[in-house]
């Protein structure tokens, strides 16, 4: 016991923990496990003609695709949105803060019919783009753009608190010195931020993968064009292909714990990047 | 003797500048961050109350109070009020084992509760039915018990349970850590048990973190959809939350009605905001001083 726990006056540690570790058994790991186990029915070639199929490899291009070019543009917004909140006074700054987290507080059907209403051909922003020839709503567009508002705050949120935290000493010095403040930016600021940044970019991609409700109504779900994994798991289950269903779930989860990974590397990475400098 | 001058001369304007942009360059990206939340944040908030109320308030009135939406409140209402006080108490129970105690593996605890956050909803609605499910480890006994879990309230709670279970113990863990032990400690030497001191000592300290998850876990509680989603089967009156509520309605190309339920969610998430914004300033103001 004394290798497992440091001793403490405090009380209490056996029961919380006991009640820690039973809860998480019973609501997530044993209901993940299933998962897996019930996986394990199919034979290892059964398992890979199914996650191969090439329904299957067409949702994970789509998933993927919009997921990264969602993260790409909401690293460089995000980044945008997240300076202009620090560094620079505008009226209504503590409105448009506390508007960030709307995505993670708007529910995501709500948001669904809403892009959708608003990026149709005859919705206020779709109205513009279909005469250009652009259309967005049915289309893959249309689940990276869905994916893009529901990633938004991700970046923001990790990138902000860094930001507030740069030391201006660094930034004055360079400037004597003669650097000019693009030099200052990418040279200084911009290394300072690049932990938080990717952390951000890993867990706005992490958030697109797994979505599925903002993104079914915008995207038309057309098989091989605009239909992305979860809703394939959904149309597999409600065709009571449970085996199926879950080989590709396999997948997503598999997936989904190597993101944690990278995304606890990354914060490892951001709270040690005080001491090399 | 002419170095001195020169440089107070070069620095004294110089300052104002070296850690700014040019006002020019400011304005320009003020206004394309402010254009960008404009049009992917600002836009589709006001959309939704536009479309909500585009046929007028009693289409409104009547979308949000027929018997099916009601039952969908009441259902979202209920899922919540189960979930929230599970989850509370598990927050506590993980931030006091972790933060007040130091043991092996801790890391690999802080990481599995994260867990259900990097799981898609659709998976962890699917998980449940495999157990649950006819097919399911359980569906025999279940079915010779008559017991529903899937397709029915209890599937809804659980699904809103999984997705729910990071939200109070991640704001708690970080502050009941940096808190640290030594007001427990006290409290236990001068001869208080474990009860009275988490009552007296340890729940005054976190009250804010804890009204902040609350609020976090509530508002995803009542607006999850694809967990839901897979557990639901869609019963119009009796298993369907607000959430699933407006697809089915948009489905039925009822835009009116579908936007002034989602009107409500979208009025739960403005709460949200508003709540989070204010308890941020309360512990800014408590820390600053």
């Amino acid at each position: 016991m004394s290798t497992f726990k440091q001793y403490s006056v405090l009380p209490g540690f056996n029961l919380a923990l006991g009640f820690t570790l039973l809860y998480l058994s019973l609501v997530v790991l044993i209901p993940l496990s299933a998962a897996f186990i019930h996986s394990a029915k199919l034979t290892w070639p059964e398992f890979w003609s199914t996650v191969t199929a090439p329904r299957v490899i067409a949702s994970y291009r789509l998933t993927f695709g919009a997921s990264f070019a969602a993260a790409v543009v909401n690293a460089f917004f995000g980044l945008l949105v997240a300076w202009v909140l620090v560094r620079y006074p505008f009226p209504g700054k503590r409105l448009v803060d506390a508007l960030i987290d709307l995505p993670f507080a708007l529910p995501t059907s709500v948001a669904g019919i809403t892009l959708t209403a608003i990026y149709a051909g005859n919705g206020w922003i779709g109205q513009y783009l279909e005469p250009l020839g652009i259309k967005v709503a049915f289309t893959p567009i249309g689940v990276f753009v869905a994916l893009t508002f529901i990633g938004l705050p991700f970046v923001v949120r990790t990138v902000q608190p860094v930001l507030e935290d740069i030391e201006k000493e660094l930034e004055e010095a360079a400037a004597m010195l003669g650097a000019t403040r693009w030099q200052i930016f990418r040279r200084i600021i911009f290394p300072t931020i690049l932990p938080a940044l990717t952390t951000g970019f890993a867990l706005a991609f992490a958030r697109a993968i797994g979505e599925y409700g903002s993104v079914i109504f915008i995207a038309g779900n057309i098989p091989m064009i605009s239909e992305i994994t979860p809703l394939l798991i959904i149309t597999k289950l409600e065709q009571y292909d449970y085996t199926g269903a879950t080989a590709i779930a396999v997948v997503m989860l598999v997936i989904s714990f190597i993101l944690l990974l990278i995304i606890n590397l990354l914060q490892w990475w951001v709270h040690h990047r005080g001491i090399k400098v | 003797m002419t170095t001195i001058p020169l440089l107070q001369a070069s620095s004294a304007p110089h300052k104002i500048l070296v850690t700014q942009e040019s006002p020019w360059a400011r304005w320009i990206l003020t206004l394309l961050a402010l254009s960008f939340l404009s049009l992917f944040l600002l836009l589709p908030l006001v959309a939704v109350f536009f479309e909500a109320l585009k046929k007028g308030w009693d289409v409104y009135i009547a979308a949000i109070t027929e018997p099916d939406a009601l039952a969908a409140i009441q259902l979202t209402l209920t899922a919540a009020a189960i979930a929230i006080p599970l989850n509370l108490a598990f927050g506590i129970a993980a931030a006091w084992a972790i933060a007040k105690f130091e043991f092996r593996g801790k890391s690999i605890l802080i990481s599995l509760i994260d867990l259900p956050f990097s799981v898609s909803p659709v998976v962890a609605g699917l998980i449940y039915v495999l157990i649950f499910g006819l097919q399911g480890w359980m569906g025999p006994w279940l079915r010779e018990h008559d017991i529903s879990i899937i397709f029915a309230v209890p599937g809804i709670v659980l699904a809103t349970i999984f997705v729910t279970v990071p939200f109070i113990a991640r704001e708690l863990i970080p502050l009941m850590q940096a808190q640290g032990t030594e007001e427990e400690e006290a409290a236990i030497i001068l001869g208080a048990n474990g009860w009275q001191t988490l009552w007296y000592i340890t729940l005054p300290n976190i009250k804010w973190g804890l009204l902040y998850g609350t609020i976090l876990c509530n508002a995803r509680a009542m607006g999850e959809f694809g967990a839901v989603s897979v557990v639901s089967g869609h019963i119009r009156g009796l298993t369907n939350t607000l959430s699933l509520h407006v697809e089915i309605l948009y489905n039925e190309y009822n835009s009116a009605a579908a936007f002034a339920v989602a009107s409500l969610l979208a009025l739960l998430a403005l709460i949200t905001l508003a709540l989070k914004t204010f308890i941020e300033s309360r512990v800014a103001q408590k820390t600053s001083r």
